[in-house]
């Protein structure tokens, strides 16, 4: 007896070593994992940083134009709609000319008008339009640079290659640092990128068109999906018998969890556009389109919280003589309120990231207008990225990377809030 | 109870379809080409701002998924232009007819070139379109000089022309959905192709056959489709020095620090070279508009006028900044006439 009781702790001993080594192992392989996790997040934040930070800085050049009354106001009725017909692209341009009465010739002119932005005519318009009185005389006007200055400034260009290989000719160099040596050159927020919608001139460019976009797109989709979300899931709990109708709509309702996005969008178009005649590109149609996409999400995020409502609190409603649907709607719903927004948030974040589906219904899309209501033309954020990643312009390299912050912005700022009413109003029992 | 549902359901549906058709469309909605993108909206934009019309709203579609929306029918659901990186086809144009899309203006718009490049770290090479064909067809005429045909064999530049350099054969290019790759095909392989007696005389007899040999490209690795993204094509190019890449005028033109294109047929994928014709790899940039929205539509007219001038797509308009190649002037001022008298297409 004695002698097979020490041969069984020997046998534990001699494998103790290896237990714990094995045990070390998967340690190190978990923390392994971790921190390959956290190289490869932080090598897509550095990318993604590095490349977009100076997005929101512009360069602006400092002009000095003048007014002529006989071009803007020939008739001086100070009447808004005659001024703001004026050919203001020609002033800038004579401007222009006349700081740099050296440049001869049409190709270098051509060039010379290339230092500011062609919505340069555009900041003068308004500036006239709001100070009428100074028509006649001579102003000096900030108005932004062009994309090309701009990423010179950035030092995106380098400026020792030879000039065959640059962009930027020498000629344009000597202009921006004689601007430069004038102090006419500052570099400011950019100020146009969170205010503008879209522009093929990455100076003019803006993401404040998609934003609204995105808004109205997520304001349907919530409008639509959690009240039909919350509902199914209540009815699915709380009220349906379990019968084989039930278990096949279960089992439906997960499988639509899984299904590819895509597969959303081509919905969308077959009912939504070719049957009902929908208008295409329009928030309201991607936002029923993300609403089949995120609608399961919410449903079973909302069972899970309902179910997590412990049974006791259930009865204690029914047998102080609560009906069945008083005590739904008073005691189990409030408790559950919690898990299902937070399951609805995490839905609203993974459809504001969501581009495929909108592919198909028009929504992507070069619009420049800002949408004002969930039946204009507009297009989306990750739609506003996707189409500035495929912009010949090296300026909407580092204006791709800063949408791209923005957006994480949004998503990260949605999930924080989704981690704060859980952690917040979260019961445990 | 079923009854009560149909007569619901029916409600919805009539409810929904006589809001959308009630409603009138008051912007221009664009859909087409993605090589036209880049100056369509250009235009679109210049013209959304220096007049009291709303932006058009251009959708980047691809050529032929365009002309699908676009022949769709006529009313304000369906699109007012589409933009194309090739001519309508036959089979297009009567679907158009088909669908009671009848008056069609057709407008071309200018040149687009499309540049074979590698990055400025190796040397810029001099290739013919036969060995663009050789080096990238599926099957090519056997090495060994009879007229049969063989996987191709080649692994280097250096095997299929002894005066290229020895490298692998690596070309980065878009996919058989892109308008670049149709015209890549067409222009460069079948241009090379058609340079080999034996095969352009099949043309005659079999033509299915002809076209299977001269536009299909190999699937071993040595081309690599990377996406519509041609930007990212540039990035890929400056990793790897070695590799190819096939893009449009436009984005060699932005990107002239980092690439450089291929001497084709010995001339550069230069402004010039491709307004004059003679650098071979290049194609006609189109767009057609659907005559029944003029005045339905706000803004068509006056859309049109603004391509219409010397300073959008005149020899230096705005949209050779953008990378575009003018037509001369002989073809503008026809195509100008058709836009003025809104010339029918007939095909």
């Amino acid at each position: 007896m004695a002698n097979s009781h020490k041969y069984t702790t020997h046998i534990v001993r001699a494998g103790l070593e290896k237990r714990y080594k094995k045990e070390a192992r998967f340690r190190r392989m978990g923390l392994a994992a971790i921190i390959m996790g956290l190289i490869f997040l932080s090598m897509l934040f550095i990318s993604i940083i590095g490349n977009g930070y100076t997005a929101f800085w512009q360069t602006f050049v400092q002009l000095e134009i003048h007014l002529d009354a006989s071009v803007i106001d020939p008739e001086r009725t100070r009447d808004p709609e005659i001024i703001s017909a004026a050919d203001f692209g020609g002033i800038v341009k004579k401007s222009l000319r006349d700081m740099y009465p050296e440049v001869s010739g049409r190709r270098d002119k051509r060039t010379l008008y290339r230092l500011v932005s062609s919505g340069a005519s555009y900041y003068l318009q308004d500036y006239v339009v709001a100070n009428p009185e100074q028509i006649g005389s001579t102003i000096q006007l900030w108005v932004p640079a062009d994309d090309d200055v701009d990423m010179l400034m950035k030092g995106h260009f380098d400026r020792d290659k030879p000039e065959a290989e640059r962009r930027i000719k020498d000629n344009q160099i000597a202009w921006v640092d004689k601007l430069v040596d004038q102090g006419r050159v500052e570099s400011r927020f950019n100020k146009t990128f969170f205010t503008a919608g879209d522009s093929r001139e990455p100076e003019l460019a803006g993401i404040w068109g998609a934003a609204t976009g995105s808004f109205f797109t997520l304001v349907v989709t919530l409008l639509l999906a959690f009240p039909l979300g919350v509902a199914t899931a209540v009815y699915l709990e709380e009220f349906a018998p379990q019968n084989k109708w039930t278990d096949l709509i279960e089992v439906n309702i997960n499988n639509l969890a899984a299904v590819p996005s895509i597969v959303f969008g081509l919905l969308g178009l077959a009912v939504f556009i070719n049957f009902f005649g929908m208008p295409r590109s329009a928030p309201l149609v991607g936002g029923m389109v993300l609403t089949l996409m995120t609608l399961p999400t919410i449903i079973i995020a909302s069972r899970a919280a309902l179910k997590s409502v412990p049974p006791s609190i259930r009865e204690a409603a029914l047998g102080i003589g609560a009906s069945k649907m008083q005590m739904v709607f008073h005691h189990v719903l409030p408790l559950a309120m919690p898990g299902m927004l937070t399951g609805t948030i995490i839905g609203m974040a993974q459809a504001l990231g969501e581009s495929a589906p909108l592919l198909m219904i028009g929504m992507v899309a070069f619009i420049v207008d800002i949408p004002t209501s969930a039946m204009d033309p507009s297009t989306v954020l990750p739609v506003q990225i996707y189409l500035w990643a495929d912009s010949p312009e090296r300026a909407f390299v580092e204006r791709t990377s800063a949408a791209i912050m923005v957006l994480l912005m949004f998503l990260i700022t949605m999930n924080a809030l989704a981690v704060l009413l859980r952690k917040k109003f979260e019961r445990r029992w | 109870m079923n009854r009560k549902y149909l007569v619901l359901v029916s409600a919805a549906t009539i409810c929904f379809s006589t809001f959308a058709n009630a409603a009138s469309r008051d912007y221009i909605s664009i859909v087409g080409s993605s090589t036209v993108y880049p100056f369509a909206t250009v235009v679109a934009e210049t013209f959304g701002k220096s007049t009291r019309f709303k932006t058009p709203k251009i959708e980047s579609t691809g050529s032929g998924g365009g002309m699908k929306l676009f022949c769709a029918g006529v009313g304000i659901e369906h699109p007012d232009i589409t933009n194309a990186s090739r001519r309508i086809k036959k089979s297009e144009y009567e679907k158009c007819h088909n669908n009671g899309v009848k008056g069609i203006i057709e407008v071309k718009l200018g040149y687009d070139g499309i540049a074979v490049a590698n990055s400025k770290k190796s040397k810029r090479l001099e290739l013919s379109r036969k060995d663009i064909f050789l080096a990238l067809a599926k099957d090519v005429p056997n090495p060994d000089g009879s007229e049969t045909l063989v996987a191709n064999p080649y692994k280097t530049w250096k095997d299929v022309n002894p005066a290229l350099p020895d490298s692998k054969i690596e070309v980065l290019g878009p996919p058989p959905t892109s308008g670049t790759r149709d015209a890549f095909a067409e222009l460069a392989m079948e241009g090379g192709c058609k340079k080999i007696g034996w095969i352009k005389a099949m043309k005659k007899q079999d033509k299915k056959k002809y076209k299977s040999i001269c536009h299909t490209v190999r699937e071993d690795g040595a081309y690599i489709e990377a996406g519509e993204n041609d930007n990212l094509i540039v990035q890929k190019l400056e990793a790897n020095p070695d590799a190819l890449g096939v893009f449009g005028f436009s984005f060699l033109d932005q990107n002239t620090d980092k690439v450089q294109g291929s001497l084709v047929d010995g001339v550069a994928p230069e402004f010039e070279a491709i307004a004059s014709g003679k650098y071979p790899v290049s194609r006609s940039l189109y767009f057609y508009v659907k005559k029944a929205h003029i005045g339905k539509v706000p803004g068509i007219k006056e859309f049109l006028g603004e391509w219409d001038r010397e300073g959008t797509w005149g020899d230096e308009g705005y949209l050779t900044d953008k990378g575009l190649i003018p037509m001369p002037k002989a073809e503008r001022d026809e195509f100008s006439a058709a836009i003025k008298n809104m010339k029918n297409l007939e095909m």
